[in-house]
């Protein structure tokens, strides 16, 4: 039986590795298992564990979720320039970014469950079982887009992968309509993202129409930062063919994003500080310090420091195309817009409160481990996916009858 | 969605030990129990709260009656500040006492001069007495808005404004996501961060579903108006305590009410207006 093969074989991959694999995959699990055990603890005493308080009631989980988001549209939204300028293994970048997307996608979903005070009650939010409140809450619409991007980017590169291992070609008339109908989908998922925070007048800063456009703006500069730093890795270990013209052209386009995410947050400085309402408070509260409460304001400005550093080394030609200097500006880029969309955007959020209060937010270890714990997995699925996914790529894992049955298979070289 | 499944079951696993927590865990919305589900869950948790407080708790789901809408007046030039409203809520309504503490009315002090902007407002004083010179107090506790933005936000429908306008929470179906509280400009909304931490000897037992019967972590939980005491012609514990007779309450749809005669013959403001929540709470100053 093929299908039985296929499936042992796919067990085989993600069990049986190199020295380095089972570190890699020892050092995820090892930060999962800590994880999972604040999270037990979570679960038992209740979000008290956390620093969120009624005054800031989001934190780290929630910051990170919206990242992530941004991430798993940036990452589909690659195979626009893969088309445009022919980046070589055009199939590959699909299947990688929608396996990112998809990857991203899950531990968004795993941190709002990890913020979530009753996950028992999770199935709630299930359409026609539960009560989801469509389409008068944003949640509900988050809930629908985010699990409908899930299924779209696990289902297009599955296809394509088995078509792939069963030597056929994969059939265009089901397979594009499915990576267009992706594009806006990505798009969609963080307008609506987004759109949760911004239709809040109760808190001003998020309630800004530069807030959607901005968000897009940071994804495109984060996501394909990510996706520079993986292709390269991939490249190294898996033998993914990408050529470093591709990696430049994709900074290039970073370039453009951090332009416009610069100049958009420019935009809104400008109207908060020259108006000068009592609006501006959060906004003083993040860049200034309000009253004497200062936390993130070295978060903030090392972010800003690092995104206007990344936008020039991606803006100049020759640092760009180093890829010590290309690989500095990602990891900038990577952390800066961390920052700026995390903490930097949901915690102003409620500084001061609406009655005027300020209760200064910061992670505790519970929260810190938990979201360690949720980027491991979310890597080690990323990992896994990797690890199936490039041997059939490059033919090496493919149907039974294009293999000698006394050939080595050649996965068993293949490192993280 | 892996993980997702997991903890589904995990909880569900912890939950499902015992035929009342499969009970509790598939119990349905309260707005779409029929009486005899309604009946069968009331007699649930009075079981439960027996079993937790030794004492009969009695659980009310009087409905709204019509021809009612909830009205609140306060009179800002009276309010000393003295706190005894937080404190008699707290008591009423069963809210946790410490770890978290969890009050549905906040005192927020002022100095003279300045009303709209709150971020000057002090939210933690403890004056030898009260009123001082130079300051005024607000009280601010839900607002009970007609065009509520909590409301609106909540994902599963946990959270709906009554017929006679009191926003009420059904505290078995709410998850825990605290958007409404985000969404909230009155900060109007508290969380169990922890389970409820109330003495027995405290407990009050004359409880609302939706209102003050003893709630669980991790769920939100804001101002009802009393709708345990209301509902039965008495007035909110708030009103009751207050020693200044700051606080008014009535039916906006009586024309002879008292919060009707206030509307009409003082300059009655609602807080944060702009925002269009057209809330039911009425500020104003009668001196």
């Amino acid at each position: 039986m093929e299908a039985w093969r296929f499936f042992r074989q796919t067990v085989k991959m993600v069990f049986i590795g190199t020295k380095v694999y089972y570190l890699w995959c020892a050092f995820l699990l090892t930060i999962i298992g800590v994880a999972i055990a604040f999270y037990v603890k979570q679960l038992d005493a209740g979000l008290i564990v956390t620093h969120m308080r009624d005054q800031v009631s989001w934190g780290l989980y929630i910051g990170n979720f919206t990242y992530l988001v941004g991430v798993a549209a940036a990452a589909v939204l690659l195979v626009i320039p893969a088309y445009i300028y022919h980046f070589d293994p055009i199939k590959e970048i699909v299947v990688l970014g929608e396996l990112l997307a998809a990857s991203a996608i899950i531990m968004a979903l795993m941190f709002v469950l990890a913020d979530l005070g009753r996950p028992d009650r999770f199935w709630h939010l299930i359409p026609f079982i539960g009560s989801l409140s469509f389409p008068k809450s944003l949640l509900a619409w988050d809930v629908i887009v985010l699990n409908g991007y899930l299924v779209l980017n696990t289902l297009v590169p599955i296809y394509i992968l088995v078509k792939i291992y069963f030597g056929a070609e994969p059939n265009k008339k089901f397979v594009i309509p499915l990576v267009l109908l992706s594009i806006p989908w990505a798009v969609g998922i963080h307008t609506v993202t987004a759109f949760l925070y911004n239709g809040l007048a109760a808190r001003p800063f998020w309630n800004a129409s530069i807030l959607a456009p901005r968000f897009l703006a940071s994804a495109f500069c984060s996501g394909p930062a990510m996706a520079i730093i993986i292709f390269q890795i991939l490249r190294k270990t898996a033998g993914m063919k990408i050529k470093n013209e591709a990696l430049f052209k994709i900074s290039e386009l970073i370039a453009y994003a951090m332009f416009i995410n610069l100049f958009l947050l420019g935009a809104e400085l400008f109207k908060e500080y020259y108006t000068g309402t009592i609006h501006l408070a959060p906004m003083e509260y993040l860049y200034q310090g309000l009253h004497g409460h200062n936390s993130l304001v070295p978060w903030i400005w090392s972010a800003l420091l690092m995104n206007v550093t990344a936008f020039f080394i991606f803006l100049i030609p020759k640092t760009r195309e180093n890829l010590l200097t290309l690989n500095i500006g990602s990891l900038f880029i990577i952390v800066g817009v961390w920052i700026e969309k995390g903490l930097g955007l949901i915690v102003p959020g409620f500084i001061p409160d609406p009655l005027g209060e300020i209760y200064e937010y910061m992670p505790n270890i519970t929260e810190i481990s938990i979201s360690l714990g949720i980027w491991a997995f979310g890597l080690l699925i990323f990992t896994f996916f990797m690890r199936i996914a490039i041997p059939i790529q490059r033919g090496d894992f493919i149907h039974s009858r294009y293999t000698k049955p006394t050939a080595r298979p050649q996965y068993e070289r293949i490192e993280p | 969605m892996m993980s997702l499944g997991a903890v589904a079951g995990l909880s569900l696993g912890s939950l499902a030990c015992t035929k009342a927590g499969m009970e509790e865990f598939l119990q349905k919305h309260f707005r779409e129990m029929t009486e005899d589900e309604k009946k069968q869950v009331i007699r649930r948790l009075e079981e439960r709260y027996l079993k937790k407080y030794g004492k009969k708790v009695l659980i009310s789901t009087q409905p709204a009656e019509t021809g009612v809408l909830w009205g609140y007046g306060l009179d800002l030039s009276r309010c000393i500040g003295c706190r005894r409203c937080v404190y008699a809520c707290v008591k009423e309504n069963n809210q946790s006492r410490v770890h978290p503490q969890l009050q549905w009315i906040r005192v927020i002090r002022l100095k003279k001069g300045s009303l709209i902007n709150l971020e000057n407002a002090e939210h933690y004083y403890n004056p030898e007495t009260v009123p001082e010179p130079g300051f005024m107090y607000m009280p601010v506790q839900c607002q009970q808005c007609e065009n509520p933005p909590c409301v609106r936000v909540c994902p599963v429908k946990a959270t709906w404004k009554e017929p006679d306008g009191i926003v009420v929470v059904d505290y078995n179906w709410c998850i825990g996501c605290r958007y409404c509280m985000a969404a909230c400009p009155y900060k109007g909304r508290v969380f169990n961060w922890a389970e409820p931490n109330l003495p027995a000897a405290e407990v009050n037992t004359e409880v609302h579903y939706l209102g003050n019967r003893p709630r669980m972590k991790n769920v939100v939980e804001k101002c009802t108006f009393c709708v345990q005491r209301v509902r039965q012609g008495r007035y909110p514990a708030c009103v009751e305590i207050c020693p200044t007779g700051t606080r008014k309450f009535g039916n906006l749809l009586d024309p002879n009410s008292e919060i009707r005669y206030l509307i009409e013959n003082k300059r009655v403001f609602r807080l944060k207006e702009d925002f269009n929540t057209d809330p039911k709470f009425y500020y104003f100053f009668s001196a």
